[in-house]
């Protein structure tokens, strides 16, 4: 057989009966995705920490400016601390759900799978409080605050804008697994398997990971 | 750290190993139960860990230190576990985990800027609030 050139050489190259992953494409395509979007996440981080060492101004005290009073003194971090524990929990729901899908238990698939969402979207509904009360009560903007160095709010708004959006893209992500999983979609479509329950977990727990960073370098820091 | 890695590949092994035989499958990643509610308290007291850092108001090197042990130590069980890493083959754990070194490289090109901007902003303009504040 002659060989091919020109554009359907190429796809014929990139087709060439080889596999280099062992695995299902769709968690090899998610995991190059993700790679993708850790350096998207990394370029923000450091520009925050750029900016933070540029500033001659000094930056606003996370600890403070994150505080929330429950009637008696300030907690530190308090509302910052409950939404990183939510989100472990979510994690944690969604490990439990992979390894149901892999056992086909259909019901527990789905319904801790439900649970991870709304986790997600109990989330995204503290971080909107939290937004708020930075907007409208310390007067915190992208291009100045009150408390301290001016850039405190482009990267916060940013950061955490970026990581909002993903959790929010999960959480309909995992909406649509699941109902799908619920549905039989994946048993009278893909004979019955689960591995996008996998799939969906690789992208949940990453968006939890991303957070792991962003709460050490932003809040802790 | 290198203690804590021990331990946790240790209790991993011993999870795994009874049932690897079986679960051998290509791509199939069906592990016990235990090992992820394990993980998952591990998380919890972890960032546990976290907060109390910033809670006591640990200051200076102490706090940095914690605060970037905690942290990769969460990373690491989410990614090995969770996202079944520790079960991966060498050709996708490389793949996915060499490419972000490069960041390396980034951060200390972009702290070492960030230094020279610092101090150019100093002898330029001087510590002085003038700068501080644009209006809003």
């Amino acid at each position: 057989m002659a060989e091919q050139t020109g554009l359907e050489g190429i796809v014929i190259d990139w087709s060439d009966d080889k596999q280099a992953f062992h695995v299902p494409w769709g968690k090899a395509m998610m995991w190059i995705f993700l790679l993708s979007d850790t350096f998207i996440f990394s370029c923000f981080l450091i520009g925050y920490m750029n900016v933070r060492i540029t500033t001659t101004v000094p930056w606003p005290n996370p600890s403070e400016v994150f505080a929330l009073s429950f009637g008696g003194e300030p907690i530190p971090l308090i509302l910052i601390a409950i939404m990183t524990f939510v989100l472990i929990t979510s994690s944690g729901t969604m490990a439990l759900a992979v390894n149901y899908g892999y056992r086909r238990d259909k019901k527990k698939t789905v319904l801790l799978m439900l649970a991870t969402a709304a986790l997600g979207a109990m989330f995204v509904g503290m971080q909107a409080f939290e937004w708020t009360k930075l907007i409208v009560d310390e007067g915190v903007r992208p291009w100045g605050n009150p408390m301290g160095a001016a850039q405190f709010g482009s990267t916060f708004f940013m950061i955490t804008g970026f990581h909002g959006m993903h959790v929010s893209a999960g959480v309909i992500y995992l909406i649509v697994t699941a109902t799908r999983v619920g549905t039989g979609y994946y048993d009278r479509h893909r004979g019955g398997n689960y591995e996008m329950v996998e799939i969906t977990g690789l992208y949940w727990h990453f968006v939890d990971l991303v957070w792991v960073f962003i709460f050490a370098f932003f809040y802790l820091w | 750290m290198g203690i804590y890695f021990c331990v946790f590949l240790f209790v991993v092994n011993e999870m795994t190993t009874t049932q690897a035989e079986v679960t051998q499958v290509e791509g199939h990643q069906q592990h016990p139960l235990s090992i992820y509610i394990v993980v998952w308290i591990l998380l919890f007291v972890l960032s546990g860990f976290s907060y109390a850092v910033d809670y006591f108001q640990l200051e200076g090197a102490l706090r940095w230190t914690l605060i970037l042990l905690f942290m990769f130590l969460k990373a690491g069980a989410i990614i090995a576990i969770f996202m079944h890493m520790a079960w991966e083959r060498l050709a996708l754990i490389y793949a996915i985990l060499v490419p972000p070194l490069c960041l390396l490289v980034f951060i200390a090109l972009m702290a070492i800027e960030g230094d020279y901007t610092f101090l150019a902003r100093l002898i330029t303009f001087g510590p002085a609030e003038e700068i501080s504040q644009p209006h809003h």
